[in-house]
């Protein structure tokens, strides 16, 4: 706690304020974008970070992850597209709201519920993050192996879509990870005698294959698709009576949002989906929603933002990345020589609490930004998708190629690319393969470790009190949606 | 939910092979079995040098897992079938296809030229027909991004036709 003065540092930095600046305008539009958002964003960014010392390169992701979420919400309410999936649920009374005449009232409402649960978020962050560093100094290998198990077994669990379909993208995401030299043995793996892929398969080719060129071929299906637009006048702060009607809600979904996003999954998307029909259970006007309530889109908007400060708590105190966006963030701090954990914690907080305050002041920032420039972020919409897509394309290869200076990394994001859209066709997330793809080391690597430890016996890993919790944590996760599918069945 | 394949006149056993969770459920495990067979021909540690488990080991049972529930969801997708996916339309083939010239002259000739191919394939096929736009989104825009990649993070580019001309 003595380090809570070093939050502020970053407000003491021209430098860090101009990074955060941009950080947070890029934020918003790739949230106002649909089909672009934080995580592609991110990951298109990367390599320019590569030009930053390590503090600025991740403020300058983590304001595009807290700015891009809540970006999200401008193109929900005035097209009924969710500029990301964490707003999906703010386009269901969103947009009817606009629809009335009151747009500027919905994208007030967003932009303020946002940033109470974004900031609250951050508290959660500051407060829980240290805490959960000391319990990993408990950590041996086999605890991180079965931290890791737990963590895909949660994806599954709570991510979107089918809970099976998740484990086999997450399980493709561990394979994808095992391409390459064997870390321990040296042996290829899956190289077909391609001595590129000695090297293993880099993270970016597959996030921007998987995201931002998936995404183009999927909007390569929508061309003839009309949006209808609602006018927005101004932005209008909440009134009285809006407050009085919402404090629970936004409280609430803050706290759904902090929860959800500690967990390793699709952090935002599921937050607002769970913040919004907790609003709906607790309203007194249940049967308003879906026309236009205002409890709703505090709901929805509350807990996706809330989900970003918690979702940064076992990044950076475990190295478990808790969304897809995390996911890029942690592969900056790698690429910039930083090692999340523990000893992050002690070695260095000013980076760590330079991090914590960014992210309070990018809250802060686009709160002001989206207040006073929602009507210019949501013109960015009208770019056209026959020019705006070439242009991201261009991006992704020059970005892609740029990390290794390595064609055959291009190829790969265009590979996954394909994937990433029957994927998504199919009904598979494409999230759950990026965090296998960032745990996959892990889990091999701590799984192997152990058996060395334990002299070949898995019977040792139930002799370990928080692996096996652990265990049992992951099970329950994973007999969860079955329960829940029973009983819905039950019901019916 | 609805099935296409359910209507009334289709030979049920037939439309079983037609139906989207049999193709997908029957890519993924010919994808699996194929890198499985892989798994096979990695090099084994002698027992003297193993420290726990081979390096073929944890890629086969993943691969095993992902074989085993996409046969779980294939058989739940007969109780439950999966929505009916609407028929991709030309522009989806034709930025595949842009993808696959992309590749090519990039490899063959130049990557730039790649790069403004694909983007006036797509551009021209997405509906865009004003000639300046064309050239903006072909011509203009990757020569900033060339440029700006080339100066700002001091990228060096695969030799091309253009490349070169760039590199004298």
């Amino acid at each position: 706690m003595e380090n809570l003065g070093l939050i502020f540092a970053p407000l003491f930095s021209y430098k860090l304020l101009i990074v955060l600046f941009f950080g947070t305008i890029f934020g918003l539009i790739l949230g106002v974008l649909p089909g672009l958002g934080p995580t592609t964003g991110g990951a298109l960014i990367l390599p320019f970070t590569m030009t930053l010392d390590p503090l600025s390169a991740i403020i300058l992701l983590t304001a595009i992850y807290c700015a891009g979420t809540y970006g999200g919400a401008i193109t929900a309410i005035l097209i009924n597209t969710p500029g990301t999936p964490a707003a999906a649920a703010t386009c269901l009374d969103g947009y009817p709201l606009a629809q009335k005449g009151e747009a500027g009232r919905a994208l007030g409402m967003a932009t303020v519920s946002s940033v109470i649960g974004g900031i609250a978020s951050v508290v959660v962050l500051i407060f829980f993050a240290p805490l959960l560093a000391n319990l990993a100094y408990e950590f041996g290998q086999p605890e991180y192996f079965a931290l890791a198990i737990f963590g895909l077994t949660m994806l599954a669990s709570i991510g979107e879509g089918s809970p099976i379909k998740n484990l086999i993208a997450g399980a493709f995401g561990i394979l994808i990870s095992t391409v390459g030299k064997d870390f321990m043995t040296s042996i290829d793996r899956f190289t077909f005698g391609i001595n590129e892929l000695t090297e293993g398969i880099g993270f970016i080719p597959v996030v921007v294959g998987l995201f931002a060129i998936s995404e183009m071929l999927t909007q390569s299906t929508l061309i003839n698709q009309i949006f209808n637009r609602v006018a927005l006048k101004a932005v209008k702060l909440p009134s009285i009576d809006d407050y009085k009607k919402t404090w629970k809600t936004i409280i609430r979904s803050s706290g759904i949002g902090s929860f959800i996003g500690v967990l390793p999954a699709e952090g935002g998307t599921v937050a607002s989906l769970i913040g919004y029909a907790e609003a709906k259970r607790w309203s007194k006007k249940p049967e308003d929603f879906g026309k236009g309530s205002i409890e709703g889109i505090a709901g929805a908007e509350a807990a996706n933002n809330a989900a970003t400060g918690g979702a940064m708590v076992p990044t950076l105190a475990l190295g478990i990345p808790g969304s897809a966006t995390t996911a890029v963030i942690l592969t900056g701090l790698i690429i910039h020589g930083v090692r999340p954990g523990p000893d992050l914690f002690r070695e260095q907080p000013e980076f760590l609490y330079g991090i914590f305050g960014s992210m309070l002041i990018a809250n802060i920032l686009f709160f002001v930004l989206g207040f006073f420039g929602a009507k210019i972020f949501a013109r960015i919409t009208l770019v056209p998708n026959k020019l705006l897509w070439p242009m991201i394309f261009a991006v992704s290869v020059c970005g892609t190629y740029s990390l290794n200076q390595s064609i055959i990394d291009v190829w790969l994001m265009l590979l996954f690319g394909v994937i990433g859209f029957f994927m998504r066709r199919y009904g598979f997330s494409v999230v759950p393969v990026i965090i296998g793809l960032i745990l996959g080391e892990l889990v091999e690597g701590t799984l192997r470790q152990s058996l060395v430890i334990f002299d070949g016996n898995w019977l040792m890993f139930l002799q370990r009190p928080i692996a096996l919790t652990f265990f049992v944590l992951s099970l329950i996760a994973l007999t969860f949606p079955l329960i829940k599918r029973k009983k819905k069945n039950d019901k019916v | 939910m609805n099935d296409v394949h359910n209507e009334k006149g289709t030979n049920k056993s037939l439309s079983l092979f037609f139906k989207s969770s049999f193709i997908v459920s029957v890519v993924i495990i010919l994808i699996s079995s194929i890198l499985l067979y892989f798994t096979f021909t990695f090099d084994i540690v002698p027992p003297i040098l193993n420290r726990g488990i081979q390096p073929a080991t944890f890629p086969k049972a993943l691969l095993i897992l992902i074989i085993a529930l996409t046969l779980l969801i294939y058989f739940i997708s007969l109780k439950n079938p999966w929505k009916n996916e609407k028929k991709l339309p030309n522009s989806f083939y034709i930025t595949l296809l842009s993808f696959v010239v992309f590749i090519t002259v990039s490899k063959f000739l130049d990557f730039f030229l790649g790069i403004a191919l694909l983007s006036i394939i797509v551009s021209y096929f997405w509906g865009e027909r004003r000639v300046a736009y064309l050239i903006m989104v072909s011509i203009i825009f990757p020569l900033i991004v060339f440029v700006f990649f080339e100066t700002i993070l001091g990228l060096r580019f695969p030799p091309g036709i253009i490349t070169n001309l760039y590199y004298g």
